[in-house]
């Protein structure tokens, strides 16, 4: 459904195709770029739209990509069902924790959220057995997608599988903002003690929300996984949580689109300034999100209504309302 | 029988240090987060620089460790109080999205700015002869440099206890922590004692870390690598509380090495299994006030 | 008329044959190297790389004429195998490199295996150090070591020397664990035991509280192996300062726990470590000798070379021999077959081969002491065992 479609909103898709055609040299980059896109998306539901603060959110990330990943080496490797696991499993263990951390709200949530993905962390790397340890999770294969479709060197199959998957969350997550469910997240965010009034049932909304949130975080890490035939203690990282909260602000959360011009910013910002000297890109990095949270509030996206705000001050084409 | 005594002595005693090097640092955070509902994700920022200070003064100047530690530590608190002016003012009102950005933006510069200057390994800590060696009690050695510690913790949470319960200053700060608008009416200049909080949590982290610079290294990734422990015990003691602070250090001091130590199996998971369990019981920390 | 057509002709095709070959010969071999240069473990990547660009500048000369040699870095930012596999993406798809080098993770190197395997792009490995890399693509091959190598020759070399009872403690993480069962494995035989095993979370705070337990164990010695770095260096001084060292317990581990380059740091309570090491910066082979004045010249003279820094070295050595022994045209292929069967008695660290049937280092490892040489801390050899193979894949065989 088409809802209040935007011509607009091709705009990232067009880049995609372009890249595609132009760029194919940065496909495997691409790649990455899509999959922190959904898993950045999936936080924008929690943070940006229901105005939960979490730094916890690889846990999730991580849980998809374990479990698709141990499926696969065990032989289950059809890529949809993988990515499946990864989503149920994920959605499951939010499930859970929601339950036990959204009662809480502010610092204690925050520290609840990153004791999580600590835990998680900890158990990965004792069993050993099971996830490869700190040695990572080898020997995952794909079957082609659609049974046709391979996953080559160049990383081309990859990146379409990841746009198609890209598609997909972004329709749904479209689709639950826009919807009178999203719309009282919003609410939620915005004034929870009036939405009780009204009679909205604020702990079971977002219960709901964190349990759809994980499963598509838990979406982007099976889809990490299947990419890269690999994975890493990293996925259940802090610095994980830490940049996709990061790359999210940057492009402005809560815009549901925040997550797609954040994320190609980080990486270009990262890929040019880490070529000079590695260590020092930190410094840079350091910088730019201070400046963002001390001067550019909404990140890029709200940079350009603040632009387009004052820009449209300059003409006014109409008189205001009710002056003659 | 005697040998699980000696073992469990010898937890208390190194947990006890460690623990309090964890309060030291974590006591300024634990006030400023409390008066200023501010989330400041790079306090350990100012251990670090504390600790890199004290130990550059110690190797350029020749100036003892003693002398070289509330040297540094002023030196951090009046840099803080530039930062505070410049930087953490504009964000009072922010969301804490905001503020979390903004102090991991602070780590990442104060990271790289630490390796260009001092270079990636850890800083090498030459302890003054006086704490360094062992002393005897009940015919078990223990460390001087850690009994030191010790001390240094306790008196320090002391003159802070007492501080903030006995004077005037403590009092108005504990007034501005409880209602900030209602402290303001009665004619207290917030804004002053803010940052006045502020150079005093940043100068004691500051101390804490060039006292603790022989068992919490001096690297650059310092201030990221350890802020999971400094806001453990914020979160675990109650903000604004420099009491709940203390014992949120000794259990985790203690705790994490007798886990550890006892159960190396489980032992890594102790510290965010009891935070967990602590905060659903008690979201606002053991001493906090909920809100 | 004619004859000046066919002077032309004559000049300007002696001119091609002069001037092409010169052009078409003038061909860069591109080497990409992928290494962990910030974070916790940034000295990690920069020792290699160190060592790498000395030998390239060093021997720069030598290359065939009209060949150059261009060296590619890239920071994989720890042990991240996502991001390390998309660098040696890029580099083999976008930079059109000959050589992968570097990785300092496991997980990393694991991950780039099948990509260097489909593009065949002979991969050197300078510090991954799990045993079965090699055999995850035929164009792996390893300059640095195992510790199958390392921690299994010291567990023999205890036996030897009379240690009965040894406490094991290492850093809970794969390495650690790969660590103590090489050593296991070297110490096991009648009237010897293992008497305690640790596992020490690597977020431990404090390392003194186990030295105690240990110490009141009594065992002869403690075979350790610790991150390298920050940890290590705790782990060490809390050993000193809980009396081991009084107690006359002996501390073991490979050369990972007495990198030269951080003895300094540790300060005395390194002094007696007894490790299994690849390298000393002590030793003195001329090789050697000239190595580290070379390094010292090009980095500072308190700077000293640490065995991550000769591996660094070794592995453009090896790039180097391969791009010689190929005249210039080089082939995947090409590469790791001149590779495998590389011989190199001129190292710094003493004569290394590569084994052709596992694609594995061959060298000799050193039994070091720590000792004050000089008013300085030093790696003094005692004893050299030669040409050692990797065990694990001895006793696993494919």
């Amino acid at each position: 459904m088409a809802r209040g479609f935007r011509l607009l909103e091709l705009l990232p898709w067009l880049a995609l195709c372009a890249l595609y055609v132009f760029l194919p040299e940065l496909l495997p980059l691409g790649t990455q770029i899509i999959i922190m896109i959904i898993f950045a998306l999936s936080l924008d539901l929690l943070l940006g739209y229901t105005g939960i603060v979490t730094l916890g959110h690889a846990a999730y990330f991580g849980v998809g990509a374990y479990t698709s990943g141990i499926l696969a080496v065990a032989g289950w490797d059809g890529p949809f069902t993988g990515l499946a696991a990864g989503a149920m499993a994920a959605a499951v263990v939010g499930l859970v924790m929601g339950l036990v951390i959204l009662r809480t709200k502010g610092l204690a949530l925050l520290m609840l959220g990153m004791a999580v993905t600590l835990i998680f962390y900890e158990l990965a790397n004792h069993f050993q057995a099971w996830t490869g340890g700190a040695d990572g999770l080898q020997g995952i294969s794909v079957k082609p997608i659609f049974g046709l479709f391979e996953f080559d060197m160049y990383g081309k199959v990859g990146f379409a599988y990841a746009a198609l998957v890209l598609l997909a969350c972004l329709v749904f997550v479209r689709h639950l903002v826009l919807s009178p469910f999203g719309r009282s997240l919003v609410g939620i965010r915005e004034n929870a003690t009036r939405m009780t009034a009204i009679g909205v049932p604020v702990q079971q909304r977002k219960l709901i929300v964190f349990s759809v949130a994980a499963g598509i975080a838990g979406v982007a890490g099976a889809l990490s996984a299947q990419t890269n035939q690999f994975v890493g203690l990293n996925v259940l990282s802090f610095e994980l949580s830490g940049t996709v909260l990061i790359v999210l602000v940057v492009g402005g959360a809560g815009r549901l689109y925040g997550a797609f011009l954040g994320t190609p910013i980080y990486f270009a910002a990262q890929d040019i300034l880490a070529k000079g000297d590695p260590v020092y890109w930190l410094f840079w990095l350091g910088l730019i999100l201070i400046v963002v949270a001390t001067f550019a509030r909404g990140g890029v996206l709200g940079l350009y209504d603040s632009l387009v705000q004052r820009f449209s001050a300059l003409y006014p084409a109409q008189l205001k309302r009710g002056n003659p | 029988m005697s040998s699980f005594l000696n073992i469990i002595v010898s937890i208390v005693f190194h947990g006890l240090a460690y623990a309090m090097v964890l309060y030291v640092i974590s006591v300024g955070l634990s006030l400023t987060m409390g008066m200023l509902n501010f989330v400041n994700l790079a306090h350990g920022v100012f251990a670090m620089a504390g600790g890199y200070a004290a130990l550059w003064i110690m190797k350029t100047q020749g100036t003892p460790f003693v002398l070289a530690l509330p040297v540094s530590a002023l030196l951090v608190a009046l840099a803080s109080i530039v930062l505070e002016r410049l930087l953490y003012r504009r964000l009072y009102g922010a969301g804490e999205l905001d503020q979390t950005l903004m102090t991991i933006g602070l780590i990442f510069m104060a990271t790289a700015a630490a390796h260009f200057a001092f270079g990636p390994l850890p800083q090498r800590v030459d302890l003054p002869p006086a704490i360094t060696g062992h002393f005897l009690v009940a015919g078990r050695d223990f460390p001087t440099y850690r009994a030191f510690l010790i001390a240094a913790g306790c008196v320090m949470f002391l003159a802070l206890w007492l501080g903030i319960e006995r004077t005037l200053v403590g009092a108005r700060i504990r007034a501005a922590v409880d209602n900030r608008s209602m402290a303001q009416c009665v004619g207290i200049n917030t804004s002053r004692l803010f940052t006045t909080v502020f150079a005093l949590g940043s100068g004691v982290a500051a101390l804490g870390g060039g006292l603790g610079a022989d068992i919490i290294a001096i690297a650059p990734g310092y201030a990221m690598e350890h802020l999971i422990y400094f806001l453990i015990v914020v979160s675990m003691g109650g903000l604004g509380s420099v009491t709940g602070a203390f014992v949120a250090a000794l259990i985790l001091g203690i705790g994490d090495t007798a886990c550890k130590i006892l159960m190396p199996e489980v032992g890594a998971f102790f510290v965010y299994v009891a935070v967990f369990v602590v905060l659903l019981i008690r979201p606002a920390g053991l001493f906090g006030r909920a809100t | 008329m004619k004859m000046l057509r066919k002077i032309t002709f004559g000049v300007v095709g002696l001119h091609a044959l002069i001037v092409a070959p010169a052009l078409a010969a003038d061909q860069v071999v591109k080497v990409g190297m992928i290494l962990t240069l910030s974070g916790p473990s940034a000295s990690l990547g920069e020792n290699i790389d160190r060592g790498a660009q000395l030998y390239f500048k060093q021997h720069e000369a030598e290359l065939p004429p009209g060949i150059k040699v261009e060296i590619i870095k890239r920071d994989d930012t720890g042990a991240n195998p996502d991001i390390a596999k998309r660098l040696a993406q890029e580099l083999i798809v976008r930079d059109h490199v000959q050589f992968l080098g570097g990785i300092v993770f496991t997980p990393n190197a694991a991950a780039i295996a099948p990509l260097a395997t489909q593009s065949k792009t002979p991969f050197i490995l300078m510090n991954a150090s799990t045993s079965n890399l090699t055999r995850l693509s035929p164009y792996i091959a390893r300059v640095s070591y195992t510790q199958w190598q390392t921690a299994h020759t010291l567990g023999q070399w205890a036996a030897r020397n009379g240690f009965k009872r040894v406490f094991i403690a290492v850093s809970d993480y794969a390495a650690g664990v790969d660590s103590e069962k090489a050593f296991e494995a070297g110490f096991a035989g009648e009237g010897r035991q293992i008497i305690g095993h640790i596992r020490m979370p690597q977020t431990t705070p404090d390392y003194v509280p186990y030295m105690q337990s240990i110490k009141d164990a009594k065992p002869d010695a403690l075979f350790m192996f610790t991150n390298s770095g920050r940890i290590t260096t705790a782990a060490v001084k809390g050993f000193a300062e809980a009396g081991l060292t009084q107690a006359g317990i002996t501390l073991l581990g490979p050369g990972d726990i007495a990198s030269d380059e951080e003895l300094d740091n540790m300060g005395d309570a390194a002094l007696g470590t007894t490790t299994a090491a690849i390298y000393s910066a002590n030793n003195p082979r001329p090789e050697n000798v000239e190595f580290v004045k070379l390094w010292k010249k090009a980095y500072g003279e308190d700077t000293v070379p640490s065995f991550m820094a000769v591996c660094g070295w070794d592995g453009m050595a090896a790039i180097f021999s391969a791009i010689k022994a190929q005249k210039g045209i080089v082939t995947g292929d090409g590469s790791i077959r001149a590779i495998k069967t590389w011989i190199n008695p001129v190292s710094p660290r003493g004569p290394i081969a590569i084994d052709p049937d596992t694609r594995d280092v061959v060298m000799d490892v050193y039994i070091n002491k720590v000792e004050k040489v000089g008013g300085k801390l030093v790696n003094v050899t005692m004893e050299t065992v030669r040409n050692v193979k990797d065990q694990w894949k001895i006793l696993n065989p494919q």
